[in-house]
């Protein structure tokens, strides 16, 4: 698959996060995002997601058939979509079923990330680095060649981040692409980086005559 | 031609321009067909002097239907075309098209003193304004509750479509469940032959509070514009003092792109 | 996509049975609102029996109401709706599965109670069966109608008392028919059918409508 991302521009809130963002992906490719707290990481991870609706920009994806964006990725990100009261082999299998296209059972997939004990606890007995493990051998029960993480390694000992940056590699070698937003290296060889800063404010503008109206498209929100 | 209307400066300059003359307008028209109604039109020959209270009860009736009629049309555009002044127009549509809705209830309630010696009777029409107001309610508590103005604008513009589709059937399950509480209701309102003599005033009425209620819709509309204008540029204020403070950190410009190009 | 459906179906009812689900607690205050009503009208089991339909209608619409604020809430704070974004369906059918779950844990559970606590208002036999039957038609349009209003306060920390105001004047339809044919059942000048299908009509209406905006209020709901 490929992913393609022309100028992106997102407003939240009548807040701009971030503008102008492009970027394109091939198979085996990785990208991470990096930037500080708030830069808008998270955000676009959800515009990719298909969560938010971004203000101006395309997202377009090739060699996929007739799937669209969200339906071609997996996400990994903060909230874990894990349910509590489910066992972790139930959270999978929901999982296998909502999503389709299954690969691994969920007893190998947790098998992988060393958590094949773990397979009738319910999630909620589960600390919050095993829960994220949980979360991640997601990324395993279903075939989906785009992977966003955010911060995957959030509550990951080494060893868990070894098993994740092996899982990533093995992912790319099958022609998967990778986008995560992260602060620390996740053993990504050769990953491309997008760093996502503060965009400059917008300057104020006044009206004037000459104004070209807009009826939809970028600036729906200049009010000023 | 419309586009240009609808983009909010120039919409700003053309209601500016247009307002003091509707302003002008409806007051006009009101003061006539207060006259009329009250001096000119004769009193009923059953219900007296009390007949009068109809000419605002209905106008109002009215106006709280065209309201509703009005925000529906602006949550299509809301959702179709996400247009800014779609969102505007529904906002400031919301509170008017209440307040008429309780002026008809009042109006309804102290009409019905002297006619069926009650404040309030299950009427269906009453009824039926009643569940309106309601909506109305409910769809300014959604607005409250919410901070983002464009996904309030969104939530409400569902809310408001929703509601639409309910209000026939609302009005189709209430009159049955009138007919079949009151089956003999002899005494409704307005009736359905009226004369001319009290006609003409009546129209003249409806027609000056639509005028007065586009009016309040225009104005409130500039308002609701200043007031994001305001935000906007408050929070473009905060983003630049924010900028300035950090300037010592390396800032590039923007986001950048990757070093491949596309 | 039946998959789909079928398997978000499945853990709902999972949930609601792990849970201890907003099901048992709903039929609880079902009981409980059929209970006050006498401290209220007074023990007068001529009066209890005449007005008993209505009761046990209000006081379904009433349990319906304080299930409902959680029903994408929960799916929204654990990041389970971004999940439910990618599946392979739309988001209608997503939508439909979890009211679809809702409603056989909610309102399937009133209506097949509801000839029990007909015992406490004096119903007779028939009455009994005309105000369960309707239950079991009407409870899906207050459920899918509830629906809209769960989507659209899901994001809302405290969205209960709004999801109430948001859609109780919408509800009122749906009473006045399930009341009316109700009391059709035994007594009245109106043949039993004819609410009776206007009240199924509702429900058909409201499954629609009432999908189709809940699933337009929770895309793009950030």
């Amino acid at each position: 698959m490929r992913l393609t991302v022309t100028n992106l521009a997102v407003r939240r809130s009548g807040r701009r996060i971030f503008s102008g963002l492009s970027f394109g992906l091939g198979p085996g490719e990785a990208l991470m995002v990096t930037g500080r707290n708030g830069a808008g990481k998270s955000t676009l991870l959800a515009v990719l997601a298909g969560r938010l609706k971004p203000e101006a920009g395309t997202l377009a994806v090739a060699d996929v058939g007739e799937a669209s964006l969200p339906e071609c990725l997996h996400v990994v990100g903060h909230r874990d979509g894990l349910k509590g009261a489910l066992t972790a082999e139930e959270n999978l299998a929901f999982a296998r079923d909502l999503l389709g296209d299954p690969a691994l059972a969920p007893r190998e997939a947790l098998a992988e990330l060393g958590l094949a004990h773990a397979l009738r606890l319910p999630v909620s007995y589960l600390s919050a680095g095993q829960r994220r493990r949980v979360a991640l051998a997601r990324l395993l029960v279903c075939r989906r060649p785009l992977w966003l993480l955010d911060e995957p390694t959030a509550a990951l000992d080494l060893a868990a981040q070894g098993v994740l940056a092996g899982l990533m590699a093995r992912h790319r070698e099958a022609g998967g692409l990778v986008v995560a937003a992260t602060h620390q290296a996740l053993g990504l060889d050769e990953a491309r980086e997008l760093r996502i800063e503060r965009p400059e404010p917008d300057a104020p503008r006044v009206p004037r005559p000459g104004d070209a109206p807009v009826a939809s498209g970028p600036g729906l929100e200049d009010w000023a | 031609m419309w586009t240009r209307l609808s983009n909010p400066g120039h919409f700003m300059r053309w209601s500016g321009a247009l307002l003091p003359w509707l302003a002008g307008l409806s007051a006009a028209g009101l003061a006539l067909g207060l006259y009329l109604s009250w001096f000119v039109a004769p009193p009923d020959y059953q219900q007296g002097e009390t007949v009068r209270i109809m000419f605002i009860h209905v106008p109002a009736a009215w106006l709280g239907v065209f309201f509703y009629g009005s925000m529906a049309l602006s949550a299509i555009g809301t959702l179709v075309w996400r247009h800014p002044l779609a969102d505007v127009a529904q906002r400031a549509a919301a509170p008017i098209g209440a307040a008429f809705t309780l002026i008809c209830l009042v109006t309804g309630s102290l009409w019905g003193k002297p006619m069926w010696g009650t404040y309030w009777v299950w009427d269906a029409r009453l009824t039926s304004m009643l569940i309106l107001f309601l909506i109305y309610c409910g769809i300014m508590a959604l607005w409250r509750t919410m901070e983002d103005p464009n996904r309030a604008a969104r939530a409400v513009a569902i809310l408001t479509l929703v509601g639409a589709i309910n209000l026939p059937i609302i009005k189709f399950s209430v009159n049955w469940w009138s007919t079949l509480h009151q089956p003999a209701s002899i005494l409704r309102m307005g009736g359905s032959t009226i004369d001319s003599s009290m006609l003409y005033p009546l129209l003249t009425m409806i027609a000056a509070a639509t005028l007065t209620g586009v009016t309040l819709h225009l104005y409130t509309m500039r308002t609701e514009i200043l007031r994001r204008r305001v935000r906007t540029l408050t929070i473009r204020e905060a983003e630049r003092l924010d900028a300035g403070a950090v300037a010592v950190a390396p800032a590039r410009v923007g986001a950048v792109p990757l070093g491949q190009a596309l | 996509m039946i998959g789909t459906i079928r398997a978000l179906v499945a853990r709902d009812l999972v949930l609601a049975a792990r849970v201890g689900g907003s099901g048992a607690l709903s039929l609880v205050f079902f009981l409980m609102i059929v209970a006050l009503v006498p401290f209220a009208l007074g023990p007068d089991l001529n009066l209890l029996s005449r007005i008993g339909p209505a009761i046990l209608w209000l006081s379904a619409v009433l349990s319906t109401l304080i299930g409902l604020d959680r029903l994408f809430q929960a799916d929204e704070e654990d990041g389970s709706l971004d999940l439910m974004t990618g599946a392979p369906v739309p988001l209608e059918c997503v939508v439909l599965a979890k009211v679809t779950a809702h409603w056989l844990t909610t309102g399937l559970p009133l209506a097949l109670a509801s000839p029990l606590f007909g015992l406490l208002v004096a119903l007779d036999g028939t009455a009994m069966a005309g105000t369960a039957l309707t239950l079991l038609v009407g409870t899906p349009a207050l459920t899918f109608v509830g629906a809209v209003g769960a989507a659209l306060t899901a994001s809302i920390r405290r969205g209960g008392l709004i999801l109430a105001v948001l859609v109780v004047p919408l509800m009122i339809p749906t009473l006045i028919f399930g009341v009316s044919a109700a009391q059709s059942a035994t007594a009245g000048t109106v043949p039993f059918a004819t609410p009776l299908m206007v009240l199924a009509g509702l429900s058909l209406i409201a499954a629609v409508v009432g999908t189709a905006a809940a699933a337009a209020a929770l895309r793009w709901s950030e």
